[in-house]
């Protein structure tokens, strides 16, 4: 990649191949703002800013307890469009997919990621043919295990990497998702902490995607279709415990 | 190479669009469908109002502070493995664009929707250069069928009818069965989607608009219904982003904000059903993803509007609710406009970009009804801005002469009131004479543009303050 | 406001000095609106004069002319110095003295603080009758199926919304109804509907779709500027609906013509 081969201080490129157009860019930002002399309480601002990240205003909707969360997210999520279906444990999970596809009238095959939450259920108990890695576009159904979830909007969170690769979440026509009932948190502000967490302030995975029931385009006459681009179906498996 | 402004004859493309049919039958869909479902939406999150307050907040903070945010968003970009190119103006742009395509080699290039690519003309570049440009959105990819821009900044087809779109499809879609059955919006779109799809697929180099760019983290997000976004990033070896300057924003947190507010705006959807968070490229351990990120970062007009009243245009978020609720734009839809932003926000962006001298049609063609800034989810005073458009166009003397010479003769009677009183109640006398028993003119010839279309209801004949006068001895005493 | 609070404020004061600013449209084409507007007010328990006056200055302000529009905001911030309250029939010049005026002054403290003062206690009519002085209802019948439109400014500007909409309710034989969409635009918007006339007749055609589709016989409005755009537009097509300022409705005065109607 030409990126990596390139000088570890030179990290500024404009199309001239210069400096000149980020310096023009930056230069009349400043002088339209009137700011020069004043560098030092701006940064402080910005610094500040970026440090406490502040949640800002958010809805007392998603604030609920534990199981009334979790009903919230259902509900939200079935209001955008999406199935879901309730199990006790993760044991259960093969078994809901395999009716969720046996009920759709669907082939009984599905593609995941190398997550060990999902590679260790047991799918030998079913008749699905299961395939472990990223698709190329020829697989009817998908399997994830999500990040995590947002009751105030029926909203999964998806994380990029080797355990739920990000094309299985827009490649197969169906994409059946797993998400834990502790992970359901009730705003996008508790997420975006745990993500935090876990990749360091400031930084991310390659993608994460904020998904709210199948793709749907209203483009034609703003008369709305499910499947779109994306799936055209999303099934959401809630595992209680 | 950026499409040549048809502005200038807004007056000529507003009556061509009132007598189009078809259009008028498209429009119908607007003036229904966006309204009820955004009222609904805000009606249901009791914060929504405050989150209003705190979205105009962060934007007009960004802006204050923006070479910092960018600054401190390059660093991270840079940090995550990805590309910044600074670009001045749309050929700046366009130039860093197709350098990318063209040292990796790309033939065919996709495309998510991204209004600032129409801006620059970005498809006629590529296309100029011997690429292929796909536009994968439905809207967008019907009006890159029929040589059109976007009539919409979110619905870009939403000017066409389904039956416009079927004898499109007819007409490029050769390669399928002729005797097809795409007579319904199902089967339409099922056809778009597996054509698009090989397209995806094939693809060298994806490129995306971006909703938001975050300093905290370099990542760029972009919000879409379709998933179309996300297979043009997440396919090709190279993702390129294009953006504005000003959608820079702090914090992760302050996406969580917008993104309240964006969609309920736009669509009247909670959340719109993808919005994906893209930070560099693919990562070592990564099994899909983009072997490149760049993000071409653009200004074409935008720093020169920091530090006037314009900077406020500067927090739009691009939802569309201002055309939704535009009475204007409900008659006459977005190309009337004659450039890339139709509507309110286009009215007071347009002259911005490419000259008040050519868009100057655009600030006066609105009633001031007011509806635009009433559900702006970051309260842009739009018919405030309008009028600082007029305001400057009255200062350049760019008025049609017969308006300007109306106005002084007008003014100068109304900053002398007793030239003022005599010469209405002489004239409104007069008037009422000439309107006769009918009590209204069919007729007036200072006055076309009103009695073409509608009568001019008379005066009763006397103006109120005579008769006070008349009634209560000299003006200005009590009852 | 509550019933109650209106109900607190009930004792009025017989002694409120008002200046009406009745607006260039009614001085000039509609002086019943005017009177309509005084007997309001009187019954109120308002002591109304009525100074010297033009116009509120939007012609000028909207077309971008701001030296003009702050000579006349000048001539108007002068002219009504001195009054408890300046009242006008109209959401639109009440919301250009409200909400305008100190725009214009920024630059100019002394100017802005009167402009601000002016703004502070001018008020559109109807909104003045039920928030300010109380008015819970009004001594008028009127026999009829009424429909009323939101003029722009004051439902967006200055809030009047419900106010006109329970008065007209206290009105001896008048059945009100509501139109689709009586919060968009009729399509006047001042100099708009002539420099635009085609446009604004697009607007006003779909404006007077939903009046005549509510089945009412007549419209009312707080402003003249819409009420003459929706009548030329209801007797160019040959409707027979009929429109009125709501001060007339409420007043009981309706006496004239209706607006763009045959004299009688």
């Amino acid at each position: 990649m030409e990126g990596q081969a390139r000088p570890a201080g030179d990290r500024r490129v404009s199309a001239a191949g210069d400096g000149s157009a980020r310096d023009t860019v930056l230069g009349t930002v400043r002088r339209s703002l009137g700011v020069t002399g004043r560098e030092a309480p701006r940064r402080d601002a910005v610094e500040a800013r970026i440090a406490l990240a502040r949640p800002g205003v958010v809805p007392a909707r998603g604030q609920l307890p534990d199981a009334e969360r979790v009903a919230l997210f259902c509900d939200k999520a079935e209001a955008a469009a999406a199935t879901v279906e309730r199990v006790a444990t993760a044991a259960d999970v093969p078994d809901a997919v395999a009716r969720f596809l046996r009920d759709a009238n669907l082939p009984a095959t599905i593609r995941m990621g190398s997550d060990p939450a999902l590679r260790s259920l047991p799918w030998h108990a079913t008749a699905l043919d299961t395939a472990v890695g990223p698709s190329d576009g020829s697989d009817i159904n998908g399997l994830s295990w999500a990040y995590g979830a947002v009751a105030e909007s029926g909203t999964l969170v998806l994380l990029s990497g080797q355990d739920n690769p990000t094309t299985l979440n827009f490649l197969p026509d169906n994409h059946v998702v797993v998400v834990a009932a502790r992970d359901v948190a009730g705003d996008y502000e508790a997420v975006l902490a745990r993500v935090r967490e876990r990749y360091g302030k400031g930084l991310m995975p390659r993608t994460l995607n904020f998904v709210t029931g199948p793709s749907r385009s209203a483009d034609i006459e703003q008369t709305l279709i499910l499947g779109a681009h994306g799936p055209r179906r999303l099934h959401v498996v809630v595992v209680e415990a | 190479m950026t499409i040549h402004p048809t502005s200038p004859q807004f007056k000529e493309n507003a009556h061509a669009a009132l007598g189009d049919r078809e259009l008028q039958r498209a429009l119908g869909h607007v003036r229904q469908a966006f309204i009820a479902k955004r009222a609904a939406a805000a009606e249901a999150l009791p914060e929504f109002e405050a989150l209003r307050d705190s979205a105009r907040d962060i934007k007009a903070h960004t802006l204050k502070h923006l070479d910092l945010y960018i600054e401190a968003w390059e660093e991270k970009v840079t940090a995550a493995g990805g590309h910044v190119h600074f670009a001045r103006d749309a050929e700046e742009a366009r130039k860093a664009v197709l350098d990318i395509c063209r040292r990796v080699g790309a033939r065919t290039v996709t495309k998510g929707k991204s209004m600032i690519s129409e801006e620059i003309g970005l498809n006629a570049a590529i296309e100029a250069a011997g690429l292929v440009p796909v536009e994968t959105d439905l809207g967008e990819y019907i009006v890159q069928l029929r040589g059109e821009v976007p009539s919409h900044i979110i619905a870009p087809a939403v000017h066409l009818t389904r039956d416009q779109v079927e004898a499109d499809f007819r007409r490029h879609h050769v390669h399928l069965d002729a005797d097809r059955d795409i007579s319904t919006h199902h089967s339409l779109q099922a056809e778009a989607r597996g054509i698009l799809r090989e397209r995806f697929l094939a693809a060298d180099v994806g490129i995306t608009g971006a909703n938001f760019l975050v300093a905290e983290t370099g990542t760029s997000v972009i919000v879409t219904n379709e998933g179309n976004g996300d297979l043009t990033q997440l396919l090709p070896r190279v993702h390129v982003v294009l953006a504005s300057i000003e959608k820079l924003v702090p914090t992760l947190e302050d996406v969580g904000q917008l993104l309240r507010v964006l969609a309920r705006s736009a669509t009247g959807q909670e959340m719109s059903v993808y919005t994906t968070l893209s930070t560099g490229p693919r990562r070592p351990e990564d099994p899909d993803g983009p072997d490149e990120y760049h993000v071409v970062l653009i200004d074409n007009g935008r720093s020169s509007m920091l530090g006037t009243s314009f900077e406020e245009m500067l927090r739009c978020i691009r939802c569309g609710a201002c055309m939704n609720h535009c009475p204007v734009y409900h008659s006459v839809g977005g190309h009337a406009y004659g450039w890339i932003y139709p509507g309110p926000m286009g009215a007071v962006l347009t002259p911005a970009l490419i000259g008040v001298e050519t868009a100057g049609h655009l600030p006066n063609a609105s009633t001031f009804c007011g509806r635009c800034e009433s559900v702006c989810p970051v309260r842009i005073p739009l018919p405030k801005l309008m009028r600082h458009w007029r305001e400057r166009e009255f200062e350049r003397h760019l008025q049609p002469a017969t308006v300007r010479s109306g106005l002084t003769f007008w003014g100068w009677f109304a900053t002398r009131p007793k030239l003022y009183r005599a010469a209405t109640g002489l004239a409104m006398r007069a008037l009422h004479v000439a309107g006769g028993a009918r009590g209204r003119f069919a007729s007036l010839p200072f006055a076309k543009g009103w009695t073409d279309f509608r009568d001019m209801p008379a005066p009763q004949g006397g103006t109120f303050q005579s008769q006070w006068k008349a009634k209560r001895g000299r003006p200005g005493t009590a009852a | 406001m509550d019933g109650r609070a209106a109900a607190s404020r009930k004792p009025l004061r017989r002694d409120v000095r008002v200046g009406l600013f009745v607006t260039c449209l009614v001085d000039l084409f509609r002086p019943s609106v005017g009177f309509a507007a005084v007997k309001l007010l009187q019954d109120a328990g308002c002591i109304v004069e009525v100074p010297t006056q033009t116009c509120c200055g939007q012609p000028a302000y909207n077309s971008g002319d701001r030296a003009t529009t702050a000579t006349i905001a000048a001539q108007v911030i002068d002219a009504f110095a001195g009054f408890e309250h300046v009242v006008a029939p109209s959401g639109s010049c009440a919301a250009m003295i409200k909400r305008h005026y100190p725009e214009l002054f920024a630059d100019d403290p002394e100017m802005l603080r009167r402009a601000e003062e002016l703004a502070a206690r001018t008020h559109e009519l109807v909104s003045f009758l039920a928030d300010v002085m109380g008015v819970e209802r009004v001594d008028a019948a009127f026999d009829g199926t009424v429909t009323y439109h939101d003029g722009c400014s004051g439902l967006r500007e200055l809030g009047v919304r419900d106010q006109p909409r329970r008065l007209l309710g206290t009105v001896r034989g008048l059945d009100l109804v509501e139109s689709a969409n009586t919060d968009v635009c009729c399509g006047f918007g001042g100099t708009f509907a002539v420099k635009y006339g085609e446009l604004s007749n697009s607007i006003v055609e779909r404006k007077v779709g939903t009046v005549v589709g509510s089945g009412a016989r007549t419209l009312v409005a707080g402003d003249l500027g819409c009420l003459m755009n929706i009548a030329g537009k209801l007797s160019r097509m040959g409707s027979h609906v009929e429109v009125r300022h709501v001060a007339e409705i409420l007043a009981g005065d309706t006496e004239a013509a209706p607006i763009g109607s045959p004299t009688r």
